[in-house]
């Protein structure tokens, strides 16, 4: 009786051992959002105090033109320290990637889940994961000794430029946009399939009509993934984009992008000097832009669900 | 419970988000107590950081000092002159390597620095080997690199279009070449890169192209060095000025060195180093140099 008595008042073992697991967990969860947290406060900190320390108009910085932060401007006693040229270049090259990739991306995905189930599972499903495992600086080096040269024979220009990056981020981007693609097909219900085929449908009619229709949520969201993957780019964009902080005047003239900006100034300025700061006001643009990038998945993940 | 659980999280966070805050606004302070603890014994750790021209350099004579001085760990890294400058000055490196005179960089209170020159570095002009010029005056060199020249007919050459490659803004390279050659006027925008290895690849690579390099980067099929008023990119001229375009590569300490640091600094300029490791990696060393030069540009016979 005693014994009984001891045992249900004591904590068993598998409450200990839930107890260990919530502590584990939760150590974990902890440790993730102060780093999130050091991130964000850290960078806006030194980001904001291009505004209010060195005096820079919040305006002059979004939209002037002339990127120049060592030389000072002999009218407004400010130095030229217009983030516009990498803003749009930035934009530039990830939209035109993004546009280009895309067909390429629902094409092949399809032809994997509808069209060669076996050997889309046997052959692309591997090549796409190889794709996304090669590291950017050789996407940057074959960009730099295949693309560019490649570009400067068939253009007039240097071959640096736009048109160098958007490739280079095409093939990055390509394989992130294939195997979401290929998860959100293949999450589409069997039942749709068997419907659709059942009142008529030819396999296109189906594909297009019933299939690309269900997954749209999730076809979007692989291009918005995408997306944020080819703005954060910095090293292979940075070998082949040309860093000419110009505003973009043509596909194959050199251009900058943020990052570009942003890898090559921080070890050659003095940290808490303007030069300095203004990288990291670049570097907060990054991350708030990152963030816009994961409300926008989020907001189509939630309109996906509701329908 | 779950809401209990989310409030012992948040709170967490803010009390975090606020340590983070707290000691990064203090990082300075901290951080120069830690330094003036270490390196007081012969035995020691140095920890050198800055310009990546000379980082090659600081490698090989570390290396060879740490042989002669098992005690002594010295770490040598990369990261670009300004950083050098800047962890030196905040104290979180003994080291600050810089190409260029912490006087010339914003941002720096080069009056608490010591500067140690170790060694001297040229730069030519180089071009595409496509260019069928072999020399231009510092004239026609100011007016291709400020935008006024842009086609290789008007100073003699085909009529083909000059590709300007620059270095990245406030690399010390790009601000020695500037000082030089630009007389205070400003660079036009174009291609930037941050490093002489991909400079001299895209040289090679682009006909018409034109940058700068360190001598060390000269020697290479496919790019060619410009004579400047003809006289040749070389050691020996270097040497009595006659070649305007070199600088300093300095080492930077807060303060006199003192210990391990000293001792590095003083292997550094022994007439061992100077005369073998230094002129191998490209470099020119001090003990040849017939002229010295401060940071204002004025050159005295030495």
């Amino acid at each position: 009786m005693d014994n009984i008595t001891k045992k249900l008042m004591q904590r068993s073992e598998s409450t200990r051992k839930d107890t260990f697991g919530r502590v584990v967990s939760l150590t974990a969860l902890i440790l993730i959002g102060v780093v999130v947290v050091a991130i964000f406060a850290f960078v806006l900190s030194r980001g904001l105090s291009t505004f209010f320390k060195d005096g820079v108009n919040v305006k002059d910085f979004l939209f002037g033109t002339t990127w120049n932060p060592s030389v000072t401007n002999p009218a407004t006693k400010q130095p030229y320290v217009g983030a516009l040229p990498m803003i749009i270049g930035s934009f530039l090259v990830t939209f035109l990637a993004a546009i280009v990739a895309t067909p390429f991306a629902i094409g092949t995905a399809l032809f994997m889940t509808e069209i060669a189930q076996k050997r889309g599972a046997k052959i692309m499903q591997p090549i796409i994961e190889l794709l996304v495992g090669i590291p950017s600086v050789v996407y940057g080096f074959i960009g730099l000794t295949v693309v560019v040269p490649f570009i400067r024979t068939i253009t007039s220009g240097s071959g640096f430029g736009i048109l160098s990056g958007t490739i280079v981020l095409f093939v990055m981007i390509l394989p992130t946009i294939t195997s979401m693609t290929v998860d959100t097909l293949k999450s589409v219900p069997r039942y749709y399939r068997e419907s659709a085929l059942a009142i008529g449908a030819t396999r296109w009619q189906m594909i297009y009509k019933v299939i690309l229709r269900a997954a749209t949520p999730g076809i979007m969201t692989a291009i918005v993934f995408g997306m944020a993957r080819a703005f954060g780019e910095a090293l292979a964009v940075q070998m082949v984009i040309g860093n000419a902080a110009l505003m973009p005047t043509g596909l194959t003239t050199p251009a900058s992008t943020l990052t570009s900006v942003l890898t090559m100034g921080i070890g050659n300025t003095v940290m808490g000097s303007l030069q300095n700061d203004v990288l990291w006001t670049l570097a907060m643009i990054l991350l708030l832009m990152s963030l816009v990038f994961n409300l926008i998945v989020r907001a189509i993940g939630r309109r996906g669900a509701m329908k | 419970m779950n809401k209990k659980i989310v409030g012992i999280i948040g709170g967490i966070v803010v009390i975090a988000a606020g340590i983070a805050l707290y000691t990064s606004a203090n990082n300075k302070s901290s951080d120069s107590k830690s330094s003036t603890t270490s390196s007081s014994k012969v035995t020691g750790k140095v920890l050198s950081l800055g310009s990546t021209a000379l980082q090659p350099l600081a490698e090989q004579v570390a290396s060879s000092f740490q042989d002669k001085n098992p005690g002594v760990t010295v770490t040598v890294q990369g990261g670009g002159s300004g950083a050098g400058l800047s962890q030196v000055s905040d104290g979180s490196a003994q080291i600050g390597n810089s190409d260029v005179f912490a006087e010339e960089k914003e941002g720096v209170d080069a009056s608490k620095l010591v500067d140690h020159k170790v060694a001297v570095v040229g730069i030519a002009p180089v071009v595409n080997s496509d260019v069928q010029i072999s020399s231009l005056t510092k004239t026609q060199l100011r007016d291709i690199f400020t935008g006024k020249i842009t086609n290789w007919k008007d100073v003699g050459g085909k009529d083909e279009k000059i590709v300007v490659i620059n270095r990245a803004t406030g690399s010390g390279t790009r601000a020695v070449f500037e000082k030089n050659i630009l007389d205070g006027q400003n660079a036009v925008q174009a291609t930037e890169q941050d490093s002489n290895g991909t400079v001299q690849k895209i040289v090679k690579t682009t006909p018409g192209a034109i940058s700068y390099l360190a001598f060390a980067y000269l020697d290479s099929d496919g790019i060619k060095a410009l004579n400047l008023s003809d006289v040749h990119p070389n050691k020996s001229n270097v040497e009595d000025n006659s070649w305007p375009i070199w600088a300093y590569e300095h080492m930077y300490t807060k303060g006199n060195p003192t210990g391990a640091t000293k001792a590095f600094l003083q292997y550094f300029t022994t007439k061992e180093v100077q005369k073998t490791i230094v002129p191998k990696l490209g470099y020119i060393g001090l003990t040849d140099m017939k002229v010295t030069r401060d940071s204002s540009g004025k050159v005295t016979d030495k």
